[in-house]
């Protein structure tokens, strides 16, 4: 094998669950975790005589992905049976959409630059879980996701790398996320990959025998399971035998892929439009005001955010990762306070008092103008900011202006070297042998002498001329 | 008002304000029952039976008050089983109810009780039923005709007045004609299908079958309206359907296509077919030849849009969740084979394999694809027509009366044909009727009536003046050795 290198070429089917609450063609809930076979009715159950209405809501949230992804949305799409058994396919059949999907001709444009086309976006029912683990000689059947709506996201092989795949699906679970399309929850399944490869010479624009590799549960599943089917392939390729048309699982325990069926077997679906529903027509004014309703989407906002507020590129990542902390990061800085101080605070203490689950970001504690008050008592030398870390979770927990809770707690920042010299002498006597070491030349232990002195103060000392005094204090009886 | 007073409006009113006993008809009907159901030959029109049925007490109201009507059994309801005429469902009942059968409830009227039918719809003569065969009332060894024999035998034997039944190719219009009463196809989306067991969705509509137009009209008017639950049901005003049984034919345009004529007709039906023309002219309506050229289609398309269909609905029936469950399988797919072999009739294996086949890959185009466009051209012709200035279409709604128990059961085709005049309206969608037209050496025959989307009350406007010119036909004598239950 001397021939030119080899190149992957990649291509992913995403499958999105959308966070409508109910189900593509009944009403009941798609909630996560319910016992099984108690989210069911006639129609999802495919009881004899029930039939599909279409939810209005879920085509809403489709159109949006399909906009986002640039994508021509089409004034008439079809829903069609996919027909197989299978036991958790109630109906023996599937409802999607085949020759006339929702929409066509997308795009996406990853961080490295690279153009990667979205083929077509679809809507379909999920089917329900056949469990094999729960009895011993038997597989259970639970129904509760039947039906579920999803969009089926289906892009170009236009991706050359396991990396740059799994860039793409970052981004589009970002602008799922951002866009409130779905929650993109791997684990629940409500993110699915697929993921189609094969190896042609570099410079060919050849299409190879691809394979598909399903069961990609995470990010690093997608770029680690390409990665050992792209060596296979090599391997395979290196041998002087070709690759063959195959689908394949991912066994993440194992780290490797399995042959789960060849193509050439693979089934007909006897694929017609499906009489119970008509077409769906979208009027031109529907798709305008959703699209319309997308507002600015997440790349071109943290395009905005570096040049507008010249945050550092990461900063613009972390603010434009979802609709609502970008919009609140906004709101601060637009009540006077400097924007990399705000993103400071918005992307530290306030994330950190939202995960932890004391405050929201529509807290009343935490709205935009009472952080702004705390940022300005900081930067007025009023607080410390630790102290005003201490301030935020008080907001957070109980509603308070910040002021308020700075006078109740006596929280006011101690600037009076007097008193300050008092804590540092204290500190310098309690830890002779941590000064030792700082003079013999670990001057990083400043730091932990700096927090001896706050902890002492309380956390109301002026960090800034701690630092100073101490600094003084330990080189001046330094011999 | 005209000879109505033992009609089911009439006699509606008279439960409502109390000059009848809300369980009064009820009580009759079961007495009916007994004398046809336990003779001889027993009729055998029912599947499932409610004897005490409307006996609970207290007032009745509705359009429908007290009237006892009769319900194919691919209509779901909660209190009967609902079998679709198939092993494969036996003994499966419903957790709800279909929404004609809720709105006939609703309407005050009484289900007495389950009708026999061919196997999930599949068939012209209620013979593949795995119930056994419904006779005709007229005579005992001629088919009812079907798929909805056993409602149109139970309103022709007058056990119930009216009678619900579901028209894919005819299943309600040739039956009404082979045994003598009337029978409405409306237009596809007038009745909702949510709980219509599906056979071919494309073109299954919930019909009525009445002893007289007006009482077809009655039932029809009250299963009719939009559902939320049937995204294909559509949302158009109901016309007052009783006042268009009075409206009389003058000026009415009456359209004779001369394809529904071919030469090898029965010339028994043909002379009845004239003289209903002629009854029509009399009567004030102008009679005018019409083509509708694409006729010859309409059985290909259909034998290949409806198998096709029907092969995807009838999937579920799988044995994983409900009915029949074939016990002996190690597999999943051993159960899927047993049990749908064991639990399918011949005929519905027959349209499955044809389906299965039409939507396969490298076949789609070829036959899936040439009969949709056959359907546009047929839906073409009758738009033409109608707009053309044809008010009403007349044809025979069968090429022959009711022919022999076993005669055409193991000739497909010739079963096929019994539908050949029927299939149109459902690939068109028009609504179609059937009403008597007289007899043929004592055997009903009908006369088909067509009109353009939603005008109902057109096709009710020339029926109510045939049925006045020539008179219903029958009942036929009640068999002498019944006995009441």
């Amino acid at each position: 094998m001397n021939g030119s290198p080899l190149e992957a070429v990649i291509g992913l089917e995403v499958h999105v669950q959308l966070d409508t609450g109910r189900k593509l063609f009944c009403a009941d809930s798609t909630a996560f975790g319910a016992p099984p076979n108690t989210s069911v009715c006639p129609v999802c159950l495919g009881l004899p005589g029930a039939l599909p209405v279409l939810d209005p809501g879920a085509v809403d949230l489709a159109l949006r992905a399909a906009l986002a992804l640039d994508c021509t949305i089409h004034r008439t799409s079809i829903f069609a049976r996919k027909n197989y058994f299978y036991p958790d396919l109630p109906k023996g059949y599937q409802i999607s959409q085949f020759e006339r999907p929702l929409a066509t001709g997308g795009v996406v444009e990853l961080d490295s630059g690279r153009r990667v086309r979205i083929r077509r976006v679809h809507m379909e029912e999920d089917a329900g879980k056949s469990l094999h683990d729960r009895f011993a000689s038997a597989t259970a059947v639970d129904l509760n996701r039947t039906g579920t709506p999803l969009i089926e996201i289906v892009s170009e092989p236009d991706l050359r790398s396991p990396r740059e795949a799994r860039s793409c699906l970052q981004l589009l679970k970002l602008l799922m996320e951002y866009l409130e399309i779905s929650d993109c929850n791997m684990e629940e399944g409500s993110l699915r990959v697929d993921a189609n490869v094969s190896l042609r010479e570099k410079g060919s624009e050849r299409l190879e025998a691809s394979t598909e590799v399903k069961n990609l549960n995470s990010f690093s599943a997608v770029e680690k399971a390409l990665g050992v089917e792209i060596e296979r392939q090599t391997r395979i390729r290196a041998g002087g035998a070709a690759v063959i048309r195959q689908t394949l699982l991912w066994d993440a325990a194992a780290g490797d892929v399995r042959v789960m069926r060849n193509k050439e077997d693979s089934q007909d679906y006897r694929y017609f439009p499906d009489p119970d529903l008509p077409p769906l027509v979208l009027p031109a004014q529907r798709v305008a005001r959703l699209r319309a309703g997308l507002g600015e989407l997440p790349r071109a906002k943290r395009e905005r955010f570096r040049r507008q507020y010249d945050l550092p590129a990461y900063d613009a990542g972390v603010l434009t990762s979802s609709r609502a902390l970008a919009d609140y990061f906004e709101a601060v800085t637009a009540c006077g306070r400097q924007p990399k101080t705000v993103s400071n605070w918005v992307m530290g203490p306030v994330l950190k008092i939202v995960k932890r689950g004391i405050g929201h970001l529509a807290s009343p504690g935490l709205a935009p103008a009472r952080l702004a008050e705390l940022i300005a008592l900081v930067d007025g030398g009023t607080l410390s900011a630790p102290a005003a870390r201490t301030v935020l979770a008080g907001m957070a927990r109980t509603g308070d202006p910040p002021a308020a809770i700075v006078q109740r707690e006596g929280l006011t920042q101690v600037r009076e070297d007097q008193v300050l010299e008092g804590w540092v002498a204290d500190a310098v006597a309690a830890h002779q042998r941590e000064v030792a070491r700082y003079r013999g030349g670990e001057t990083r232990l400043l730091g932990f002498l700096i927090g001896q002195v706050m902890r002492a103060s309380g956390r109301k000392a002026d960090p800034r001329r701690v630092n100073q005094l101490l600094r003084a204090a330990l080189d001046a009886d330094a011999d | 008002m005209r000879e109505n007073s033992n009609g089911v409006a009439a006699r509606a009113a008279e439960v409502r304000n109390g000059q009848l006993a809300p369980d009064s008809m009820v009580a009759e009907a079961l007495e009916a029952l007994g004398a046809w159901e336990f003779g001889a030959s027993p009729l055998n029109a029912f599947i499932a039976l409610d004897q005490r049925a409307g006996r609970e007490r207290g007032p009745r109201d509705g359009a429908l008050a007290g009237i006892p009507v009769a319900v194919k059994d691919n209509l779901a309801t909660a209190d009967f089983p609902t079998t679709c005429g198939s092993r494969i469902l036996q003994g499966f009942r419903s957790p709800y109810e279909a929404t004609a059968v809720r709105r006939l409830r609703r309407a005050g009227a009484v289900v007495l009780g389950k009708t026999n039918m061919d196997e999930f719809g599949m068939g012209s003569s209620t013979e593949n039923s795995a119930f056994g065969p419904t006779r005709n009332p007229w005579h005992p060894e001629r088919v009812p005709g079907g798929s909805s024999g056993g409602s149109a035998a139970a309103v022709a034997a007058g056990i119930v007045p009216v009678a619900v039944g579901s028209d894919t190719g005819g299943s309600v219009r040739q039956p009404a004609s082979f045994c003598g009463v009337v029978g409405i196809k409306p237009t596809y989306g007038r009745v909702s299908r949510y709980g219509l067991v599906a056979f071919a969705s494309s073109l299954d509509q919930v019909g009525a079958l009445g002893r007289t137009v007006r009482d077809a009209a009655a039932l029809l008017e009250v299963v009719s309206g939009r559902d939320p639950r049937d995204a294909t049901s559509v949302n158009r005003p109901v016309p007052p359907l009783a006042a268009a049984c009075d409206r009389g034919v003058r000026g009415l345009v009456v359209g004779v296509p001369r394809e529904y004529f071919p030469p090898r007709l029965d010339p028994v039906v043909r002379r009845l077919a004239e003289r209903a023309l002629s009854a029509l002219e009399a009567a004030g309506a102008e009679v005018r030849d019409v083509s509708l050229p694409h006729t010859r289609y309409a059985i290909p398309a259909y034998y290949i849009i409806a198998p096709a269909e029907a092969s995807s609905n009838l999937a579920r029936y799988d044995g994983v969740r409900f009915g029949r469950r074939c016990g002996e399988a190690d597999s999943t797919e051993r159960l899927y084979e047993l049990s749908r072999s064991e639990g399918f009739g011949t005929e519905v294996k027959r349209r499955i394999l044809l389906g299965t086949y039409a939507l396969s890959a490298g076949y789609y185009d070829a036959y899936y694809g040439r009969a949709q466009e056959a359907r546009a051209v047929i839906a073409h012709d009758f738009e033409r027509v109608f707009r053309d200035g044809v008010d009403v279409l007349f044809t025979p709604t069968s090429p022959t009366p009711a022919f022999r128990l076993g005669e055409r059961i193991h000739d497909p085709y010739q079963m096929y044909l019994s539908d050949i005049f029927t299939v149109p309206a459902n690939l068109a969608g028009v609504p179609a009727l059937s009403v008597p037209i007289g007899l043929a050496e004592g055997l009903p025959v009908g006369g088909q009536l067509m009109a353009a989307h939603w005008r109902e009350d057109t096709l009710l406007t020339a029926a109510a003046a045939i049925e006045a010119e020539l008179g219903t036909v029958g009942p036929p004598p009640v068999p002498a050795a019944g006995r009441a239950i």
